[in-house]
């Protein structure tokens, strides 16, 4: 079975028809737990999210801030296996036939196995990967795999990436690209600097590709002025924070997910 | 003798320009640290060109860290080694008591080629980081040091030698709060603060450049004890042994030997309470080949690439992964690695002490119980080389409570006449010498 790349295209295109950018979710699998993980990832879909991005949890997220360590850890802490994950990117597309990706660090593939990884990822519904610590250089392994399956293989741009690098990266990407828009690890942050239009600006002189914006956008108000400039919005931490505020009452994390999700559909609409 | 401090590899050959060792290194990061990475690459290959920038370093390692460091025979520790003869590269004599001065000196320098004001280090509980602190305040930089929140607790009296330096020192607090930990935090304030700052690598692992450029400033070490024992021993060693965290020091002596194909060149990883018991660092031994830190190398891991916790008395071996030239260096054969435990280590750091009036660090003393085994094997006849890495003063309180050696009634002393108690006592996370 092929993954669904063309979907996410598709949705891509579909928001940028109604001339507005998408908005893009990301929680880590197994948070608070595997099952909990599938409703909450479901939920932000339920409440305007276009595309998910399902983080595998990993022992060493360097790239991330303190509140995404801490989902992690709580996912790790209750067991949470890449089986889980792929289940949960499986559960949340069949209940939503939405675009479902998987963010995750090199290591677990590398240790599951590229081709058996980018098999069972496409067999489940998934998308694509997004693969922040594999630059483009070590990537052929993956994205041969990732196109034999129909998947997505999403690069990360960086205000420091250089104009003649960033062609390089668009060229080897598909799905979209997504845009650090600022230097630093995921959280949320007061406000979204101009680095981030710039760069957007430089990706787009280098690709067709939609590119989305993320890293430290957090409110209905920051989606808006991200949606200004960009093809897609993206927001992690602060659904995690939502999750973690109501610690022990799913059901009111559950609430707090959508409720968030609906604000930030109607930023990117604003 | 003096121009001769600062060797890069004169073969040239590995890593390849992808930064591989054969199926290892490579260069595994974010896109917001490409730029950076590259940035230290390009200015180490314009430093190695430069004549200014190896007189520099040749003058500070004379005048400075005191280079060459000696060459010691300890023939009665080696009655307890078969017969075999033993010299001890003396690499605790060096200023700030380690190897780990020859490294940060040479970066600091690129620092400041670079034009960064700022730099940032890692420490398992302290050598690497007292070293950086010292080299921050020779030049000037601003300097922090990150450390998991157990050693800065265990290790107050570093902290304070950091402190004193000038450097600011940040209690990491996430994940196992060790050296594993300091490190994903250092590479989370590297993507912050880069436009400023160098992130000051302690050990031969990281991605590319770090393996070859660290080694390449500890390739000193292998350099001058292979020419001394020549002059004083009239051949080469049957074996050069040291021991293995991520394995600056070992391979700052194995290098200068690798085309000395009769020498046998012996790691020793941390064996904690044992390999059998899981209690352990021994990454090449136990390990997988994976991603850790920047790098493709043996790691300690799961079957879903999740990173294992490693144990060690030593902190600066309590390390779950290892340099990718070792990882290259054990597959091809060129090198053998062997785990040795908390208590092999424990004995060989007092054996020293006794019969030579030289206090090891504990990470060193891997090596020493190491070369004791190598001894017995070789016999009579052996010749061994030992890298002795760094001076224990800074685990005594360690040594004192394993070998129940403070006069105090206190609790410490009850602790102390316990062997079980003792060592959980010890714990995890020691200070180190990496």
């Amino acid at each position: 079975m092929a993954g669904n790349v063309e979907l996410l295209s598709s949705v891509l295109a579909g928001a940028k028809a109604e001339g507005r950018a998408a908005l893009v979710g990301y929680l880590p699998a197994g948070f608070p737990t595997v099952d909990g993980g599938v409703r909450a990832v479901t939920a932000m879909i339920e409440g305007g999210c276009d595309v998910v991005e399902v983080g595998l949890p990993h022992s060493d997220p360097v790239l991330d801030g303190p509140v995404i360590q801490t989902a992690d850890d709580i996912a790790l802490r209750g067991g949470v296996k890449i089986v889980d994950v792929i289940r949960t990117v499986g559960e949340a597309h069949a209940a939503t036939g939405a675009p479902v990706l998987c963010m995750t660090y090199w290591n677990p593939v590398d240790a599951y196995g590229v081709e058996r990884f980018a098999a069972d990822l496409a067999a489940a519904g998934g998308a694509g990967c997004i693969l922040p610590d594999l630059p483009v250089e070590e990537s052929e392994v993956w994205r041969k795999a990732a196109e034999e399956h129909g998947l997505a293989t999403v690069f990360v741009v960086a205000p420091s990436s250089r104009d003649e690098r960033l062609a390089k990266i668009t060229a080897a990407g598909t799905g979209f690209v997504y845009a650090a828009s600022l230097m630093g690890v995921t959280g949320t942050r007061e406000s979204v600097g101009r680095e981030a239009q710039d760069l957007v600006a430089r990706t787009r002189a280098t690709t067709d590709l939609p590119v989305c914006v993320g890293l430290g956008v957090s409110n209905a108000e920051q989606a808006a002025e991200v949606a200004q400039f960009a093809d897609g919005v993206i927001v992690g931490s602060a659904f995690v924070k939502r999750l973690l505020a109501h610690e022990g009452d799913l059901e009111a994390g559950l609430a707090g997910v959508r409720e968030l999700a609906g604000e930030l559909a109607k930023g990117v609409r604003a | 003798m003096s121009s001769d401090f600062f060797i890069p590899d004169p073969e040239g050959r590995i890593p390849s320009a992808q930064g591989y060792f054969g199926a290892f290194g490579g260069k595994f990061i974010p896109e917001a640290l490409v730029a950076a990475v590259d940035e230290v690459a390009e200015e180490y290959e314009k430093a190695k060109a430069d004549p200014a920038f190896a007189a520099e370093l040749n003058d500070l390692m004379v005048n400075y860290t005191g280079r060459p460091s000696a060459l010691t025979e300890v023939p009665r520790f080696a009655e307890h080694a078969g017969g075999a003869r033993i010299f001890l590269k003396r690499e605790d004599l060096n200023h700030t008591g380690s190897h780990k001065i020859n490294n940060v000196l040479g970066q600091a320098l690129l620092t400041k080629r670079m034009g960064k004001t700022r730099v940032i280090a890692e420490t398992g509980a302290g050598q690497h980081g007292v070293a950086t602190a010292t080299a921050c305040a020779l030049f000037g930089l601003e300097c922090t040091i990150y450390m998991g929140e157990i050693d800065t607790e265990r290790q107050a009296l570093n902290v304070a030698r950091m402190r004193m330096l000038g450097a600011e020192v940040i209690a990491v607090k996430s994940g196992s709060r060790t050296l594993k930990d300091a490190i994903n935090e250092a590479f989370r304030d590297w993507v912050a603060n880069v436009d400023r700052t160098h992130y000051l690598f302690g050990t031969v692992a990281g991605p590319h450049p770090f393996p070859a450029l660290v080694r390449d400033f500890h390739r000193v070490i292998g350099v001058e004890a292979r020419r001394q024992l020549l002059e004083r021993a009239g051949r080469l060693p049957d074996a050069a042994v040291a021991c293995v965290g991520g394995g600056s020091n070992a391979i700052g002596l194995f290098h200068a030997f690798l085309p000395d194909e009769d020498v046998r060149l012996i790691g020793c990883e941390p064996g904690g309470h044992g390999v059998e018991t899981g209690e352990h660092a021994a990454t090449l031994t136990e390990g997988t080949p994976g991603i850790l830190h920047g790098s493709r190398s043996y790691v300690l891991q799961d079957e879903d690439g999740q990173i294992t916790e490693p144990y060690s008395i030593s902190a600066g071996l309590d390390y779950p992964g290892i340099g990718p030239e070792h990882s290259y260096l054990k597959d091809v054969g060129r090198a053998e690695y062997r785990a040795v435990t908390d208590d092999a280590a424990m004995q060989a750091l007092r054996l020293l002490s006794q019969t030579e009036g030289i206090i090891p660090a504990i990470e060193s003393a891997h090596a020493l119980a190491g070369a004791l085994e190598v001894g017995r094997e070789l016999g009579k006849d052996g010749l061994i080389l030992v890298n002795l890495s760094g001076r224990g003063d800074k685990d005594m309180d360690t040594a004192a409570r394993y070998f129940g050696l403070y006069d105090a009634p206190a609790d410490d002393a009850v602790e102390a006449d316990d062997t079980d108690a003792t060592d959980t006592a010890l714990g995890a996370h020691q200070e180190g010498t990496k």
